[in-house]
């Protein structure tokens, strides 16, 4: 079978790559473009820790054609810092003991991120209902959910810009 | 927020504490947070190759043959291995601490034992390519009879599931096959308890199911060495084991990991490395070798299932006065670490409780399920799901508060534990008070002064005399029906209730409150098994002391509430029987040593 040839924005950065017809985008990331911080954690959708944005919409990238992604802008985690800056998200993950193991912190931020650049100010459920999708079998929920409400609250005070 | 109760244990307790309740930061949070923690996939390799199983789809199941010339034809496709290419086909994780017999092969040897038992691997350049030819390898199985249920494991003509333990139990010492705690008389005491609560509880298998599947990488690196990139919990198990069953130095492996994605016992196993480092030494390429999602469901160990039966005599004031265990941890198909959780499933028992007659008997069964292994506190889980539940029929049937039930035959300062080891520091009273209180749980004012720091040792501090055989032991090394011949001795009949009929108590022991609790048909309780017919024989039947029991004075007003608990000695345990506790200094626990 022939290649591909797919053009993206990868966290700002215009990239080229050729792929497999049939082969997804979380493969394409992590192999190809060199973007390990998607994980594999199931390649059934069920488990949120490939989670990207797509245009701006969370996306599960195991589930995604990356040849679905021609002329797309994707964003990860690797992107959503400014430079050697962290993102207030990753900060308020650092501070809240929100990971333990790490591995679906990734994609948790990037539901977490997509929630607060829609809704600055999101209500507890809002931020339950927007990680619903993201599994942690280590942290517990509870420290994800406060680091995020932590987030929107320093916002909304102003205490931080974004 | 943390809120300590300054007030409890204060002379006990050195309150300079600089980490407790002060917020601290992972020392990997940042990798976490950035995605930049090297899990083993996050490795790169040049040439890199998939390694997949062809996998049992029987419980049980003779190889009659096993082709693998399709396969070896099929794009992309490396090597094909067998049981043929290792070196050393049978191992037990805990042989490295000289624990247990080497009984699980890497790849199948003549025989699969559960589904999903691995009998072929295939190193490919593409994880399709490796599907592809294992979908492509024959095997030409012959369907034996299996067993699933620990107790039909443990019949004298169940299928032998694995032929290194031919049982079907763990075999302690290469002479117990199962693990004895005996504490006290528990006949004579539920001759003379008020009531009998009896029920039968058990635990599924649970899967860890953590976001990274088991892994790893293995590749060649310039200085002869392989290097393993892997999820494991435990580097040194790994390497060591992989050095044993690959026949080669420690010093040829280097082993990375220490970035698990989610382990919580269910990466402790061993499973993947062996195949995935013999690939790289076969085929010089990097060998990826990673359970998929479905592979972590099904074959991964999970936390093994649990049968318990509890049968309690308990007095009407609610002292519980006999316990008694009869316990299945069902381990699949090998051992890995389950001959462990029983041992520490038994060291557990009765319960965080204060119970003067106790008796256990826990088996470590092999049936033709996934292999079970470690995980959050195994061993413990199920028994104490059970003991808890328990807790609650006894206080149902004696017409008691659970918590105040629970309070009152706690573990206290000073108490003899069934193990011979004297309860220190204890704050289960503490605990469930404030709990109770958190929660709102009313209990009475008398069970609210309680503490753990009185009312222990004395009476309670004993350790009771212990019904032995004419050998001086505790009982048969094997169940009735798994005797082998030469080993051990068959149990008396019946034991001698004799001191018991001395006594005037009207206990009703054969009335069981809890008769919806008996066991399905399907898995009635096995005639050949223990307690029942290896109560402990010809015990002593009159002891000083005993047409005495000062306990009956007690047992005359149960019907109240005990003015000040705690509870003095049972009925069945008078005092001035007790033995020294020298002339009791032997541990059931592992056998005939004591650790």
């Amino acid at each position: 079978m022939s290649k591909v040839p797919v053009q993206l924005t990868l966290n700002g950065s215009d990239r080229s790559v050729f792929v497999d017809p049939g082969q997804n985008l979380l493969d394409v990331l992590r192999r190809s473009l060199g973007d390990l911080t998607p994980k594999y954690g199931c390649g059934q959708g069920t488990c949120g820790c490939c989670t990207v944005m797509i245009d701006g919409e969370t996306r599960l990238s195991c589930l995604t054609l990356a040849e679905s992604v021609d002329g797309c802008s994707v964003e990860t985690v690797a992107g959503i810092g400014e430079g050697a800056q962290l993102h207030e998200l990753q900060t308020a993950f650092m501070e809240h003991f929100a990971a333990q193991c790490g591995f679906c912190t990734t994609g948790m931020l990037m539901s977490a991120k997509h929630l607060l650049d829609n809704n600055p100010s999101p209500t507890r459920d809002d931020v339950v209902e927007a990680i619903s999708g993201n599994i942690c079998r280590c942290t517990g929920y509870e420290p994800i959910i406060n680091a995020i409400l932590d987030v929107a609250a320093r916002r909304g005070s102003g205490r931080h810009t974004s | 927020m943390i809120e300590f109760r300054k007030d409890l244990f204060a002379d006990e307790r050195d309150d300079n504490l600089n980490e407790v309740g002060q917020p601290t930061r992972r020392q990997d949070i940042l990798g976490h947070v950035t995605g930049r923690s090297p899990f083993f996939d996050d490795h790169q390799f040049d040439g890199l190759t998939h390694l997949k199983c062809v996998r049992s789809p029987h419980h049980r199941a003779r190889i009659r043959h096993v082709d693998t010339s399709a396969a070896e034809r099929m794009p992309g496709v490396h090597r094909v291995l067998t049981e043929r290419d290792i070196p050393v086909n049978r191992n037990t994780l805990l042989a490295l601490i000289n624990f247990g017999k080497d009984d699980e092969p890497v790849l199948a040897s003549g025989q699969v034992n559960y589904v999903g038992d691995p009998v072929v691997a295939v190193i490919a350049d593409t994880e399709r390519q490796a599907r592809d030819a294992c979908a492509a390898v024959r095997v030409d199985y012959e369907v034996l009879p299996h067993v699933l249920d620990p107790e039909e494991a443990l019949l004298p003509d169940a299928p032998v599931v694995n032929e290194t333990y031919p049982n079907n139990s763990f075999d302690y010492h290469e002479k117990y096959d199962h693990q004895k705690l005996r504490f006290g008389d528990v006949q004579s005491a539920f001759a003379t308890a008020d009531k009998i609560v009896e029920a039968r509880y058990q635990m599924s298998p649970i899967e860890h199911a953590p976001t990274e599947t088991n892994g790893c990488i293995a590749v060649a690196e310039t200085n002869d060495r392989i290097a393993c990139y892997t999820s494991t919990q435990a580097l040194f198990f790994s390497l060591g084991t992989v050095a044993k069953v690959l026949d080669i130095s420690t010093a040829r492996l280097h082993f990375v990991g220490g970035t698990v994605g989610g382990g919580f016992g269910g990466k402790v196993d061993t499973v993947v490395e062996p195949l995935a480092i013999l690939g790289c030494l076969l085929t010089g390429r990097p060998v990826r070798f990673v359970y998929d999602r479905q592979e972590e469901m099904q074959v991964s160990s999970p936390r093994g299932a649990e049968r318990w039966y509890i049968k309690d005599g308990v007095m009407n004031d609610g002292r519980i006065v006999a316990r008694e265990f009869r316990g299945y941890f069902d381990g699949g198909a090998y051992t890995r670490l389950s001959s462990y959780a029983v041992i520490k499933g038994t060291a557990h028992l009765p319960g965080p409780y204060t119970i003067p007659n106790v008796s256990s008997n826990v088996y470590g069964v092999y049936t033709n399920r996934t292999p079970a292994s470690a995980m959050r506190g195994f061993g413990i889980t199920g028994v104490d799901f059970a003991i808890e539940c328990q807790m609650d029929r006894v206080a149902e049937a004696v017409g008691m508060d659970p918590v105040e039930l629970r309070l009152l035959n706690a573990y206290r300062d000073g108490d003899m534990k069934a193990h011979r080891r004297e309860a220190k520091n204890c704050a289960l009273i503490e605990c469930m008070q404030v709990a109770a209180e958190k929660s709102g749980w009313a209990i009475s004012d008398e069970f609210k002064k309680l503490s753990s720091l009185s009312g222990g040792g004395g009476e309670r501090a004993i350790i009771p005399h212990t019904v032995t055989d004419e050998h001086g032991k505790i009982g048969s090394s094997r169940a009735p029906g798994n005797t082998i011949p030469g080993s051990g001795y068959q149990p008396a009949a019946a034991p001698s209730l004799a001191a018991a009929a001395s006594t005037t108590y009207t206990a009703a022991p054969a009335a069981s409150p809890m008769p919806a609790s008996a066991p399905a048909p399907t898995h009635a309780p096995v005639s050949s098994q223990p307690p029942a017919t290896q109560a402990p024989p010809s015990r002593t039947p009159v002891r000083p002391g005993a047409s005495s029991a000062p306990g009956g004075t007690v047992n005359a007003d149960s019907a109240t509430r005990p003015a000040t608990p705690p509870p003095s000695a049972p009925a069945s345990r008078p005092a001035t029987s007790a033995r020294p506790r020298n002339n009791n200094r032997f541990s059931s626990l592992f056998g005939t040593r004591r650790r």
